[in-house]
């Protein structure tokens, strides 16, 4: 019947309500995180960009390493994805984005007979890679709101290590880079071995007298080069972290107004049906009443013609009148 | 010229100290203490767990524990890079002092590397934070 369905559109309306509400408060939420991890990334430019000047300074100054950091290797077997992806849903694009292009590449590794591992950062990547199958390292998970340099160094020792025990001859990072607000990039970052343009042509930065720096060492220049480089892989990898999260929090502002448009959208044309049930129903009320009447007064007139016109409402009357 | 140099804490989260200042005194990996002054020849040293302090122009002195890092110094700047740093003024004593009670209660059981760094960076805090002497009186 037409109540019915009048009933059921509004726990529909309801139901969406409630939807409106959740969203908007995680609009909101992610809103004020992304100025928050905007200036996150921005306190973390400094170290990053120093510590890429004394590398650069470092191999200016002609300090050769040995390590394994810096040289590469001559043929690339087996590659490492760190995919840096959330640990919750409810982001756009954010996570298969990410998940697309490492298993993109992954796939083009194994068409050219190469190895691949994944170290999954974020319970997403994690839960895509293992059900598919992929060989997974270890993941890591549990931050991605909100990295701190502990959690990047945990990474950036396992990383390392992976790579020094020759299990992997090389390590991609696939992330999320933060641009504005309004637009971010999933990107392929070479991790290790450093890239020689990063390590190579730095001038170092000329003295006080104008001339070349030629500095001192304590201790030697290889053996700082050593401490060194993990230190700058890992710094990659935070500003990386970083980065991801600035975006996640911009992914999942745009996905909840979305959300909340949508849900917006959906009540007004909701509310737009039941108001024609209801408005139907009505009708169909005033038509069965007015229907009604009419039958009725027709009615009356057939029945005072044909049945009950030989008894007579007076005469009736009379009768219970002379019972008393 | 002014005698005073440019001085940077940085560690990967935030800048923590930057300001002018005359003199810094930091430990090296291996090399002791090193103190560099305004016009300090280029300088590039891997950094010890220490207590550095760094002489500002206006005549105070800024502590601060430093737990590895790097040092460079050029164009009459001094960064100092490290993966953890803290304040002097921002130490928990009370925390530090346990923290070298617990890492010298484990030295007398077994010598590792942990262990010792653990007991090197409760040193550096505690030292940071107003000397190991003035706890010491202060603990009992």
């Amino acid at each position: 019947m037409a109540g019915g369905q009048e009933r059921i559109l509004r726990g529909r309306i309801r139901s969406v309500q409630a939807t409106k509400k959740i969203t908007r408060a995680m609009e909101l939420i992610a809103a004020s995180r992304i100025v928050k991890a905007q200036q996150r990334v921005q306190a973390a430019v400094p170290y990053s960009e120093q510590i890429t000047e004394v590398v650069r300074d470092l191999a200016a100054a002609g300090a050769s390493s040995d390590s394994p950091l810096l040289t590469g290797r001559d043929t690339i077997q087996n590659v490492c994805y760190v995919a840096i992806t959330a640990d919750r849903g409810l982001c756009g694009g954010y996570n298969s984005g990410v998940l697309r292009a490492a298993e993109g590449e992954i796939k083009a590794d194994v068409q050219a007979g190469r190895g691949y591992v994944v170290v999954p950062v974020g319970r997403k990547a994690e839960g895509y890679f293992r059900f598919r199958g992929y060989s997974l390292e270890k993941g890591f998970a549990g931050f991605s709101d909100q990295p701190g340099y502990a959690n990047a160094k945990e990474i950036g020792e396992h990383v390392v290590k992976l790579y020094a025990s020759g299990a992997v001859d090389k390590v991609v990072l696939v992330y999320t880079r933060f641009i504005t607000a309004g637009s971010q990039e999933v990107v392929l970052r070479p991790l290790v071995p450093l890239e020689r343009e990063v390590v190579q042509g730095g001038d170092g930065k000329p003295g006080t007298d104008g001339a070349g720096a030629d500095y001192e060492y304590e201790p030697d220049p290889s053996a700082i080069l050593d401490t060194l480089l993990p230190r700058y892989v890992e710094a990659r990898i935070y500003a990386a972290l970083l980065n991801a999260a600035a975006s996640e929090h911009a992914f999942r502002q745009r996905a909840m107004k979305s959300a909340t448009d949508n849900a917006e959208e959906l009540i007004k044309s909701l509310s737009r049906i039941m108001n024609r049930a209801r408005q139907d129903a009505i009708t169909t009320e005033i038509m069965e009443i007015v229907g009604g009447a009419e039958a009725l007064s027709g009615d009356s007139k057939t029945t005072h013609l044909i049945d009950l016109g030989p008894i007579g409402d007076d005469e009736l009357f009379a009768s219970v009148h002379n019972g008393l | 010229m002014s005698d005073a140099m440019r001085v940077e804490v940085v560690s990967p989260e935030r800048v923590l100290f930057s300001g002018e200042a005359t003199q810094v005194i930091t430990r090296t990996l291996g090399g002791g203490e090193i103190a560099f002054l305004n016009g300090h020849a280029p300088f590039l040293g891997a950094l010890d767990y220490c207590h550095t302090r760094i002489y500002l122009a206006d005549g105070k002195v800024e502590d601060v524990a430093i737990h590895g890092g790097f040092v460079e110094v050029s164009n009459n700047k001094v960064s100092l890079l490290t993966d953890l740093a803290e304040l002097g003024g921002e130490i928990d004593r009370a925390r530090a002092m346990r923290a070298k009670e617990a890492a010298e209660e484990r030295m007398r059981g077994e010598h590792d590397a942990e262990v010792e760094a653990a007991l090197s960076r409760a040193h550096a805090r505690l030292a940071a934070s107003g000397g190991l002497t003035g706890t010491a009186a202060g603990a009992h």
